[in-house]
């Protein structure tokens, strides 16, 4: 077990662990995404309520699943960063961010998009969209927090803690549509329990959700590999691996 | 498929500039979400590789200089 950690947080055996898997995901990630689109466009069925502009359904459903996830990721790192200050854990931190932030938008942009015919209005002020325009600000905040520093061991520490504070706006975006009288849906998959969804829509909307965990690892393996490669410029094991 | 022609699926039922644009918009930031690392990332190797070329051509050139500075004595 430590051994494995051990090995996560040396640059140049991570280095080589993610170009293998940057070139298994990129393809596999590719035709997942397209396939589900394609699928979730075309071929699945309309809603008997909301007709076709359920089909945001996946897209929205997986950016805002993934975009929960991946900020517990992140405040992961920022608790191995604090505990142990591995390095790696930093990289991974700031690799997360853009990406948490890139899905939150998404999920708010698309829900938006669906709002509009769906409730006749593009934003409300409702418990749900709140506290995920609340995630939003939290990944910018992270992304701006390690900007704002001159010394990169600071700038870790302060976005380790503020990523480490913002996980309980999670349970409460998880939780929002129960807690609060809310326009939003509430959830259709149950892990407990029968799905309210119908097997038609509801096999797209999981290879879309597996789909967007592929393509959060991918990003994420690539942030952390031109981050490796901008902090390593002088380190022999670099110049070996790039041939020089 | 389910819609009986692309221009039917293009408007979904008066849903399609909704569905299509969310869609679009989505597809355009993965683009960028995947586009842009590996463009930094390769844009610092090709810097690291002609600093490195840059570095091994200067030391060389000292060098032959230095070797010829010996022939010349």
């Amino acid at each position: 077990m430590w051994s494995i950690v051990h090995k996560m947080g040396s640059p140049p055996w991570f280095y080589g662990f993610a170009n293998m898997l940057i070139r298994w995901l990129l393809p596999l990630v590719t035709v997942a995404l397209l396939v589900g689109a394609i699928w979730g466009l075309l071929y699945a069925p309309p809603d008997f309520r909301q007709g076709n502009s359920y089909r945001i359904i996946f897209i929205h459903v997986p950016a805002a699943v993934v975009a929960l996830a991946g900020y517990y990721i992140m405040a992961f790192a920022g608790l191995v960063s604090l505990v142990w200050k591995i390095k790696m854990a930093d990289t991974a931190m700031r690799a997360v961010a853009p990406v948490g932030a890139a899905l939150t938008f998404i999920a708010l942009f698309t829900g938006s998009i669906w709002g509009k015919p769906t409730w006749g209005a593009w934003w409300v002020w409702d418990a749900r969209i709140t506290s995920m325009l609340i995630l939003l600000f939290l990944y910018l905040g992270v992304i701006a927090l390690f900007e704002a520093y001159e010394n990169k061991a600071a700038a870790a520490k302060a976005c380790a803690v503020l990523s480490l504070v913002g996980t309980v706006n999670i349970p409460i975006i998880y939780k929002s549509v129960d807690w609060w009288y809310s326009l939003h849906q509430p959830a259709s998959i149950k892990f407990t329990g029968e799905s309210a969804i119908d097997s038609s829509m509801l096999y797209p909307l999981l290879l879309n959700i597996g789909a967007f965990y592929g393509l959060f690892a991918l990003v994420v393996l690539l942030n952390m590999r031109a981050e490796l490669v901008a902090n390593h410029r002088q380190s022999a094991w670099l110049l070996r691996a790039l041939g020089e | 498929m389910y819609f009986e022609s692309f221009a039917q699926a293009w408007d979904m039922a008066g849903h399609g500039s909704y569905v299509w644009s969310a869609y679009a918009l989505t597809f355009a930031i993965v683009m960028a979400l995947v586009v842009l690392p590996v463009r930094r990332a390769r844009e610092t190797r090709r810097q690291i590789v002609a600093e490195q070329r840059r570095r091994r051509a200067q030391t060389e050139a000292a060098a032959s200089a230095a070797s010829g500075e010996f022939h010349a004595s």
